[in-house]
This record gives structure tokens, sequence and C-alpha cells, in this order.
């Protein structure tokens, strides 16, 4: 509990110090799994960095597609919740949170519990089996 | 009674009835949003005069109720993808900022353990509705502590029942003493720059010293950045009471 940051405290030693910058999401960003996978859940003593944004810029924002580093994997994951202040009506969590995704696009984990922006519905198609595996919206 | 004279009591007229117009009283502490006042500068003021009109317009439509920050509110607004095309948000109410048509209100909740702060435009017509549950003031103008405070002081119930306000006149101010997490914060808090008094700073004093020394008192005497709003407010107040009447 002394090791509580005011970020992610899922690794279980933080190297160094965490920013409270509020950013976008770019590669070395530590983010926050939010999906119940066995990758994001077993505790590992670094935490998941982004290492590419499949974006024209390199910076990710909320429905970006990025590349994880994950327990020396390299894993898909989809951008559901970021630091940095979007356009207004839209929501701004207090930390990155990313959620596992396969190449085809199918989540890996089985439910959701933190709360989605309700802007990912626009883009149903994609994200469709993301979306249904979500619980609360905001 | 009979007086020693035998005569009658010489006529004392009744006393006075003093009269309290609360109409008017009403109107002098009415509550005149933040927004309206417009900002320092050299902009024509024809631009604020017909911006206000458009406030007024809006107002007349969607009923915003008088509200500070500390407040707890629920915003229902429009939105093609969520189910039935609205959604209802519950949060303390962070800080208010711009003026005239963009003014914003920043609302923050912490839902199933992750902070969530959406800012609302007030005068968006995609606002539905706008009810105050809790009224309460807090000692600072602007709480963006609370996000490096312990999470209980963000979170209030999504169903919680409107409290229902006690008198008309007083808005309660809550003195509560926020916890924080251990640092490092957002921003240095500690410092004379923001001025919070609403945080329980459980720091050793050589730090707390070490923070005045960003102090500025010479700030609060500077003549150039006084800004006397109450002949301008007066001004809006008028022109708000006239405008509502019609």
């Amino acid at each position: 509990q002394g090791l509580l940051r005011k970020s992610v405290s899922h690794s279980l030693l933080s190297f160094g110090s965490t920013t409270g910058a509020c950013r976008a999401i770019q590669k070395l960003t530590r983010v926050r799994l939010v999906d119940n996978s066995t990758l994001g859940n077993t505790p590992y003593h670094r935490p998941p960095k982004c290492i590419h944004v499949y974006n024209k810029t390199g910076v990710g924002k909320v429905g970006d597609k990025i590349l994880l580093a994950i327990k020396g994997e390299k894993k898909k994951a989809l951008i559901v919740g970021q630091k940095m202040p979007g356009p207004t009506m839209t929501p701004r969590f207090d930390s990155n949170n990313v959620v596992l995704i396969e190449d085809n696009g199918n989540p890996v984990g089985t439910r959701i519990k933190t709360p989605i922006p309700c802007t990912l519905r626009r883009r149903e198609g994609e994200f469709s089996k993301v979306l249904a595996i979500a619980r609360n919206f905001v | 009674r009979v007086s020693s004279d035998g005569k009658p009591p010489k006529f004392q007229p009744p006393p006075k009835p003093v009269i309290i117009d609360r109409k008017t009283q009403k109107e002098e502490r009415r509550f005149l949003s933040p927004e309206f006042i417009p900002p320092r500068g050299r902009t024509a003021p024809l631009k604020y005069y017909i911006e206000r009109k458009d406030m007024i317009q809006r107002r007349k439509v969607l009923n915003i109720p008088e509200f500070y920050v500390g407040h707890v509110l629920a915003v229902t607004t429009a939105d093609p993808f969520a189910s039935d095309k609205s959604k209802r948000f519950v949060g303390i109410c962070i800080q208010r900022g711009g003026k005239g048509l963009g003014a914003t209100f920043v609302l923050r909740n912490v839902i199933e353990e992750q902070g969530v702060e959406i800012c609302y435009e007030l005068y968006s017509p995609r606002i539905q509705a706008i009810e105050v549950l809790k009224l309460e003031k807090r000692l600072d103008e602007n709480l963006t502590y609370l996000r490096d405070a312990l999470p209980e002081y963000s979170t209030f119930d999504v169903n919680m029942r409107p409290v229902p306000r006690m008198a008309h006149e007083e808005i309660p101010v809550n003195k509560l003493q926020v916890r924080m997490k251990p640092k490092p914060w957002s921003k240095r808090w500690e410092r004379p720059k923001y001025n919070i008094k609403g945080i329980k700073f459980e720091l050793p004093e050589h730090k707390m010293k070490a923070a005045q020394k960003w102090s500025q008192p010479w700030l609060e005497f500077d003549m150039l950045r006084e800004y006397d709003t109450s002949k301008i407010e007066a001004k809006i107040r008028k022109e708000l009471s006239e405008e509502l009447e019609k």
C-alpha cells in the first residue's frame, strides 16, 4: 500500500517515477489492462508497455489499435480510455485503459468491468465483439 | 389601565410595521452564473451582449439550476450511440470554466474503481437535463486535487436521491479536509499558488515551509490585476431580469 501511486498498481514494484502528465498513448507508455484475460492478471515484474501505434501519427487515442509488450510477448490491443482530455462530452479516465485483442479483432478476455466510452459504439462493425463483453458504458 | 391622574392614558400609536420586502432582497442576492460576466479585455461589448441574449434563449428552454463547485449533479445528455438514446452521468463538479456560450463544467465520479471525468458544455443542445442532487459548497473553487485524493472522496452513488434543499437562502459549506494519496501528485498542491484549504496535508513541517518559498505575497496588492465586476454585474442582472420576464 505504500507503493500505491496515483497511476497503475499492476506491477509489484514500480521502477523510476510515474509521470503525472496527461498525454495520449504512444510508444513506451505504460498502460493498464482492463479485461480479465490471464495475460493481464498474472503479475510480472514489468508493466505492459506500448511498442507501436497503428496510426498515421504515432499517437493513439481512444479506439486506436496498438501493439503491447506483455510478459515478453507481443500482443495487439485496443485503447478504451485515456488520461488526456478529449473533445467535450467525452469521458476522461484516470488511467490509460487497454483491452487485449487478436489480429482479427476478437477480444482475448471475457469480461470488461471498467466503464467504456460510448463513442466506441460508432465503430460497431470493427469492435462489436469487444463492446459485447463490456459491462458499463459511460 | 388607569393612570394616576384619573384621565384616560395618553394615546400611543401602535408600533410602525417593519416591511421586509422579500422580493427586492431576493433579487439582490440572486445568483449570477459566472459565465455571464465578460472577461477583462478590449473586445466590443456588443459581442457579449449578443452572446448573453443567446444564453438567455437557451435558459428559457432548459432550466440550468444554480450550482457551484462541489455540488453533486446528474446530467442527462442525448447520445445516438447509447441505449435509449440518452445517457445519465452523476458526479461532483470539480471546476467551472469558460465564459459565454462556451461555459463548461467538469463532473467527476469513480465507477468500478476507475475515476472518470466528463467536461460538459452548459449551453450545448445535447444536454437534456441538469439536476442538482446535493447542494454543498466546498472550501475551494477548484477541486482538481480530488484526482490525487483517495478515491472514496470522489465516489458518488449513481442512483442517489436528490437531497432536499433546506432553507431557500443559504448554501451549506462543507469544510471537509480531504486526505491525499502518497506523493507524487499531478500538481504540487501544497504550494501557495493554488491556495487550497480543503486538503489535510500530512507532509512534514520542513516540506510545508519549503513550499512557502514560492509564495508571491505581492500579487494581492497588484493593481493592474484588479477587475471590479460590481457595476458590470449590476448591469447584467438588470438585463437578465428584463429578458426573463418577457
